[in-house]
């Protein structure tokens, strides 16, 4: 659905920074973790000192290249690239990154709907250091002091960058949500966005919808999660269309997205960005991943989440995105099993994104089909069936042992319309006004019902019989 | 001069004759005496020294090996890192700065059982081919201290052909090492690039610069290239494989060697009496056995417009750190900006300024492919014809230097010390090892080196011929 006014859409483009999961730094043996005391982990290296020299991280590499071969990139010999600029919590002065020959190029992710975002490339690089600007406005041209953190320094980042593609802010999310299930899925980085292990900037245009020219973009910086990613991208192309249809033009430049604010901010205006000179790091040898290498990668790779959605949608009979959080919550196998085993698919699914939040715990996917089928027979009623689950969750056991334990045999209904004649009897002026088609008085009979079978009775069951009774 | 070599010394501390202890106090006592007049040393390192001494000496009287280079004081260039000893670059903006690290050099120096005995002058950064460009002043040249002694390793040159000390480490990124062990009368190495580590190296320019050693004979400069060669997993750069030893290859000799004479460094700008001596050894190699003709390599022309394009861009790279921020010079201005660039203005020399601005260019957008890229092209070119060149010979032999020392001064022009470089420049460019041996005199009196050229990795051939130029010298004299 389109946030904007008739007759404009959206390009966006997300440029992802994404943190490896390595134990250590990229260039240097510095432990690689978020949260210590200010300048504990760093080395000559990472602190870019006089005579230093990096070596890079094995394992990075491979997760880069993990991440790489995971959505659907080439994966090609790749040369190291210092680009220069001057800023205090960049150590050397320079960031090393990969600038025209990258590891990863050309991929795709294709999202729980079925659209396909194209992936220019997803680029291997150094975090900088971590600057806090006291006094003035809080930037470093008027703070009276900066201090610097260089622990971040040298952490091991992919960039992943998108094609201009995307339409809307749901689909910026769902592919931010997509691309953190594969790092999750593959181990390559916790993609948690509130630490920063996971940064999102936005490139946000409008154009008059069916046009096939780009406009002027913005970047946008600073955005925290997936609320403040969609709230971005709304605002910012509602400002865009504002601004053109006010008979002026957006500039190119970099903004920073105030989320208490709901808005974005002017940053560094593009016309006058630094020229970067990258060229080729001399102090690292190109990377050439071997043959071996990258069938050793594709190897170890797990299912991804869109192969475990199309597989589990197509067992249990729903769409891909009603497996969406099945798989997120990891128990896209479980359910699978547990339609082996012969449980309903639509029901599965229902408990496991209604019921399961908290996991499956010590319950067999067997047992668990098997309280689906009670459930399906009629046996036991809603209420019956969650508490049978939770006691299968905590302690395991088979669901109607524990049905019997708790006491929830099936009634028949021949048991329950006796009770429920009884009932008409005892209260024959209730009863009249039921019939009349005072619903009001329903509850009424249902939880007396309840109260002498001790919940044992079906609602539903309970209802039929009233209304086959009134209309005889 | 009667000054002991490190061979010398080692063989002495290694059997007891001579302490450790007593090989240093006689070097330290000579720096005293006679640094004054050249200041080759910017600080020297009498305590770390003394303390490594007198840890020889007990590894000898525990009756243990103390190394190949037990007892033999050693200089460093001042641009190679020693942990909590001044590391200056012969620069305002690191003056007073202490690595807390050494170089990798340096450790392999000590485990070889070598002392460290100080820090040597250098042009700032090593941006310089005469030493005239320290921010703590010239060094000068010990055959003629109104000369300088070529640079810019011109304090570690100067050391050694003082005979201050018997050897010292230099680096050379366009031939730093090569063209001051001639000017000096000392041998000079620049080894394979990746052969040595650069772990340590304050970086001039990382695809060019390696770090060598300068000896009064080549035997010393086998030793120490023996010491402080071979894979460090701290230099991503370095060569991961054995390095061939040279000390095994020295009498190896030339017999049935080819050698070739470069055609393109034997004319225009090269003094007669460094093209007279540079025969003179074709002929002592042809004395020992060896075939030697002239061989064309046209491209080594460019040599040196492409390097003064690459050295300078990856200089204005790895220079960029000095902004004031953590370590060395720091001047205020008010905001981060200002106070990046009133350090700078005030913290580098202007050479060093010279060449930061030529390499800012050379990389700036609309200009990378004409400059940068275009010398990057030459410098294959140039790796292609020395690849053909080797097909036939197995060895290169030209000038080191133009010139015998010149006058302190006498090259205020830029453009005149960089051709200085002409000769030395193309092997960095190719990663190819080449040393300076001592060949006679010019008609000035003073020193004039040979330099001798080999494939990667040929370190053996060439120092087997570096001995036998150094025999013919003995013969001669
Ligand atoms: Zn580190």
């Amino acid at each position: 659905m389109s946030e904007l006014s008739d007759g404009w859409e959206m390009v966006i483009g997300l440029e992802v920074h994404v943190e490896l999961a390595t134990k250590s730094k990229l260039f240097c043996g510095c432990s690689n973790s978020f949260g210590d005391q200010p300048n504990t982990n760093v080395c000559p290296t990472c602190l870019g000192l006089p005579g230093s020299l990096p070596v890079v991280n094995a394992q990075a590499v491979q997760y880069a290249m993990t991440l790489g071969r995971a959505i659907g990139c080439t994966v090609s010999p790749s040369v190291f690239a210092r680009k220069n600029y001057f800023y205090p919590d960049m150590p050397k002065d320079y960031q090393t990154t990969q600038y025209d020959q990258p590891t990863n190029e050309d991929g795709s992710l294709e999202l729980p709907d079925g659209t396909v975002i194209g992936i220019e490339r997803a680029h291997i690089e150094e975090d900088t250091g971590k600057s806090t600007h006291l006094g003035g406005g809080g930037r470093i041209h008027d703070a009276t002091a900066t201090l610097v953190d260089y622990n971040r320094a040298g952490v091991p980042l992919v960039e992943v960058v998108t094609r201009p593609e995307l339409t809307s802010a749901d689909e910026a999310r769902a592919y931010v949500a997509e691309l953190r299930d594969i790092l999750i899925a593959t181990g390559v980085s916790d993609a948690r966005m509130e630490e920063g292990s996971m940064r999102v900037d936005a490139n946000v245009s409008v154009r008059p919808t069916g046009d096939a020219e780009l406009r002027t973009r913005c970047e946008i910086k600073n955005i925290n999660s997936l609320r403040s990613l969609g709230r971005a991208i709304n605002y910012e192309a509602r400002r865009h269309v504002a601004l053109y249809e006010a008979g002026e033009a957006p500039s190119q430049e970099t903004r920073h997205w105030d989320e208490d604010g709901g808005r974005s901010t002017s940053g560094r205006s593009k016309e006058d960005a630094d020229d970067y000179r990258y060229f080729a790091c001399p102090d690292l040898p190109p990377l050439a991943p071997t043959p071996a290498e990258l069938a050793a990668i594709d190897e170890a790779m797990p299912v991804l989440p869109g192969r475990r959605r199309s597989a589990l949608a197509s067992a249990a009979g729903v769409s891909m995105a009603e497996t969406s959080l099945a798989v997120e919550r990891g128990l896209d196998t479980f359910a699978l099993d547990a339609i082996a085993a012969g449980g309903q698919g639509i029901s599965v699914m229902k408990h496991v994104d209604q019921n399961l939040a908290d996991g499956v715990g010590v319950m067999t996917a067997e047992s668990f089909a098997a309280l689906v089928a009670l459930e399906a027979d009629g046996a036991l009623s809603a209420t019956q069936v969650k508490t049978v689950l939770y006691e299968m969750v905590a302690s395991g056991g088979q669901p109607a042992d524990i049905a019997a334990s708790m006491g929830f045999e099936a009634m028949d209904n021949s048991e329950l319309e006796s009770l429920l004649d009884q009932l008409i009897a005892d209260n024959p002026d209730e009863w009249a006004r039921f019939a009349e088609g005072d619903s009001k008085v329903q509850g009424f009979f249902v939880g007396q019902i309840m109260k002498a079978t001790q919940g044992k009775a079906d609602g539903k069951i309970v209802n039929q019989l009233m209304s086959a009774k009134a209309k005889a | 001069m009667s000054t002991p070599t490190a061979i010398e010394i080692a063989a002495q501390v290694r059997s007891g004759s001579q302490s450790a202890t007593a090989a240093l106090e006689s070097s330290l006592s000579d720096i005293a005496e006679r640094d004054r007049e050249l200041h080759s040393f910017l600080h020297l390192t009498e305590d770390r020294a003394r303390a490594q001494a007198a840890a020889v000496d007990a590894v000898v009287a525990a009756g243990n090996d103390p190394g190949p280079l037990a007892g033999v004081p050693i200089a460093l260039k001042d641009n190679m890192c020693t942990r909590g000893a001044p590391t200056t670059c012969s620069s305002k903006m690191l003056e007073g700065w202490k690595p807390p690290y050494d170089a990798t050099v340096v450790s392999r120096l000590e485990a070889a059982g070598a002392l460290v005995v100080g820090k040597t002058n250098l042009d700032e950064f090593a941006m310089g081919s005469s030493t005239e460009n320290s921010a703590f002043g010239p060094t000068r040249n010990p055959h003629d201290p109104s000369r300088v002694p070529g640079g810019s390793s011109g304090g570690s040159a100067a050391a050694v052909g003082a005979g201050l000390v018997p050897v010292s480490l230099g680096s050379d990124t366009g031939g730093s090492i090569r063209q001051p062990a001639s000017l000096c009368g000392v041998v000079g190495v620049k080894p394979t690039y990746g052969a040595v580590s650069r772990y340590g190296l304050i970086a001039f320019a990382s695809s060019l610069d390696q770090i060598g050693p300068f000896a009064t004979t080549v035997g010393d400069a086998a030793l120490v290239l023996d010491a402080i060669s071979g894979h460090d997993p701290l230099d991503a750069t370095s060569i991961p494989a054995a390095i061939p030893t040279v000390s095994s290859a020295l009498t190896n000799g030339v017999a049935g060697k080819r050698i070739g004479i470069i055609d393109e460094l034997m004319g225009e700008g090269i003094d007669e009496d460094v093209l007279r001596q540079t025969e003179l050894a074709a002929e002592a190699f042809r004395s020992a056995g060896a075939t030697v003709e002239r061989v064309s390599i046209p491209a080594t022309i460019y040599g040196l417009a492409a390097y003064y394009l690459i050295a300078p861009a990856e200089a204005s790279s790895n220079l960029a750190r000095y902004d004031g921020v953590r370590y060395g010079a720091r001047v205020d201005g008010g905001n981060v900006e200002a106070m990046n660039i009133a350090t700078r203005t005030a913290g580098f020399g202007d050479e060093v300024k010279r060449r930061i601005m030529l390499g800012t260019y050379a990389l700036s957008s609309g200009y990378y492919d004409a400059y940068y890229g275009k010398a990057q092209r030459v410098r294959s070119l140039i790796a292609a014809e020395f690849a053909t060149a080797y097909e036939q010979f197995d060895l290169l032999l030209s000038p080191t230097s133009p010139s015998t020392a010149f006058e302190l001064g006498a090259k205020s022009d830029p453009m005149a010390l960089y051709m200085c470089d002409v000769c030395t420049i193309p092997s960095n460019l190719v990663g190819h090892p080449a040393m300076s041996v001592p060949f006679g005199s010019g008609d000035d009196g003073l020193p004039i080196g040979v330099q001798i050229l080999a494939p990667m990795l040929h370190e053996p051939a060439m120092f087997a011929a570096a001995a036998v130029l150094e025999a013919a010298q003995k013969g001669s004299s």
